[in-house]
């Protein structure tokens, strides 16, 4: 299905066109395609639900690592160092056309692309954010653990009194670059189906055969929000400085 | 099972031999870059500066699909003529990850002593000289670990390259999927084979950062951390 809406002529110019833009931001009814505001919202969707699935797991597994009994860092190892080194879009096949279905029978395909896609992001910047962790632990001076000792703190209370709220804000920036990072590989979902930025441009490209200002305004877009979101990430870097 | 997978060997490994082209093309296209905007980026003209700053910018600023795709799709609009899907790839990604590479190389350079490039400088080296034979061979030797992160993520980003229908090994995966329906095994090889690449790259970062450092009169201490402290080999 061709839609062609008054603002943009039927034929091609050859040129950039910005009606093509306001088309792919504001469709008209009965078109194809989702507006870009729409992939806008998912891509964001996206960014936050992975970035808390990488928070919390990334802790999980950098407090996992400095376990004493073997078995738990040894897994957490071979876990960080397997999903660090294998390409997400790989990770997101495995997630959508194996885990997912498995677990979540019931669903339909659109909830699995996002289950699949959200966790799978997640997952793999998990592993990221778990060095930067590691960094920020290894940087708790010495003496802080052996005051712990001293003390005979439970362990729970070793780690959620004492070492975390140390290591915590100088990581804090790093994290922050990550999660920018993360934002910029949504894109990938949309291979699974999942309907962000990168789909709706794809959808509008393929039925109106006008690929250049779709794509070009995805990269805007990206461009944009990566740059505006980096000043509050260097705000921390200058206040809690560099890892 | 086991038998599955020896028959899928043969493509899977073709798949692995067109990822490695992949890389290693894109790797070469950007180191090419990361070392012109690297150098560009402490140019004393304004107007290189800010060049060099608008390329790292725009393609760190970016997804890489989105600028794969672009230079796929958009650009052969734009100029008339459409790159293989192969080259499209090498392009898009060595300039991508040429992005990140030109802020180790600005960082690599600065983190060698300003005393070296003083005594150039009193040696009479001529700027050229003094960048060839003082400043970068000391410079390589802080750039290799981090290049070597960048490579892996470099190997990565190839999988990418499947979206425009290069048969690297993600490719030959998915094809292999549909043909079987084997799904679950075929990744978990295709994983697997990502994983053993990734640690080759790994190994051999590992040799030539030793022979980097030997070359300087260094020897590596036991871990390779970046703040490490070198030892000077031979006492002056």
């Amino acid at each position: 299905m061709i839609v062609v809406t008054e603002a943009c002529t039927p034929e091609d110019t050859g040129k950039w066109e910005w009606c093509r833009v306001d088309e792919l931001l504001n469709p008209p009814p009965d078109a194809a395609w989702n507006s870009l505001y729409n992939g806008l919202w998912i891509t964001i969707q996206a960014t936050v639900i992975g970035a808390i699935i990488a928070i919390v797991l990334g802790l999980i597994f950098a407090i996992m690592r400095r376990s004493s009994v073997r078995p738990v860092s040894w897994t957490a190892t071979a876990i960080v160092e397997f999903i660090r080194s294998t390409p997400l879009l790989v990770q997101l096949f495995f997630l959508f056309f194996v885990i997912v279905p498995t677990l979540f029978t019931g669903m339909d395909v659109e909830t699995q692309a996002k289950v699949a896609g959200f966790t799978g992001l997640g997952l793999h910047y998990a592993t990221y954010m778990s060095e930067v962790y590691r960094a920020g632990i290894d940087g708790v001076p010495k003496g802080q653990w052996e005051a712990t000792t001293a003390l005979s703190l439970p362990r729970v209370r070793v780690w959620t009194s004492v070492i975390l709220p140390q290591a915590i804000p100088r990581v804090l920036p790093a994290l922050g670059n990550y999660v920018i990072a993360m934002f910029k590989e949504v894109p990938l979902l949309f291979t699974i189906g999942v309907t962000e930025m990168l789909f709706d441009a794809q959808s509008y490209g393929s039925s109106t055969f006008h690929y250049t200002e779709a794509i070009t305004v995805v990269g805007v877009f990206f461009l944009v929000i990566s740059i505006i979101t980096a000043i509050p990430i260097r705000l921390l870097e200058r206040r809690y400085g560099h890892l | 099972m086991l038998s599955d997978v020896w028959d899928y060997l043969p493509n899977l490994l073709r798949g692995v031999i067109i990822t490695l082209e992949i890389t290693g093309g894109a790797a070469v296209v950007g180191l090419f870059t990361a070392f012109a905007s690297g150098l560009m980026a402490r140019s004393s003209l304004r107007i290189v500066r800010i060049v060099a700053r608008v390329y790292v910018e725009v393609f760190r600023g970016t997804s890489a699909v989105v600028q794969l795709f672009w230079i796929f799709f958009v650009l052969p609009l734009l100029v008339g003529w459409q790159l293989f899907p192969i080259w499209a790839g090498i392009l898009a990604l060595g300039l991508n990850i040429g992005a990140y590479g030109s802020e180790v190389v600005r960082g690599s350079i600065r983190a060698v002593p300003r005393g070296q490039s003083e005594a150039a400088v009193a040696l009479s080296f001529s700027p050229a000289d003094r960048l060839r034979r003082i400043i970068l061979p000391q410079a390589w030797v802080g750039m290799i670990p981090p290049f070597g992160n960048l490579l892996i993520e470099l190997l990565k980003g190839s999988a990418l390259v499947s979206l425009i229908t290069v048969s690297e090994l993600t490719f030959v995966g998915q094809g292999l999927r549909q043909l079987e329906g084997n799904t679950a095994l075929i990744y978990s090889v295709v994983l697997i084979m990502y994983f053993i690449l990734a640690y080759l790259i790994t190994m051999g970062m590992r040799f030539l950062e030793r022979r980097a450092k030997a070359s300087l009169g260094m020897r590596p201490v036991a871990s390779s951390k970046p703040s490490d402290k070198l030892i000077q080999d031979v006492p002056s």
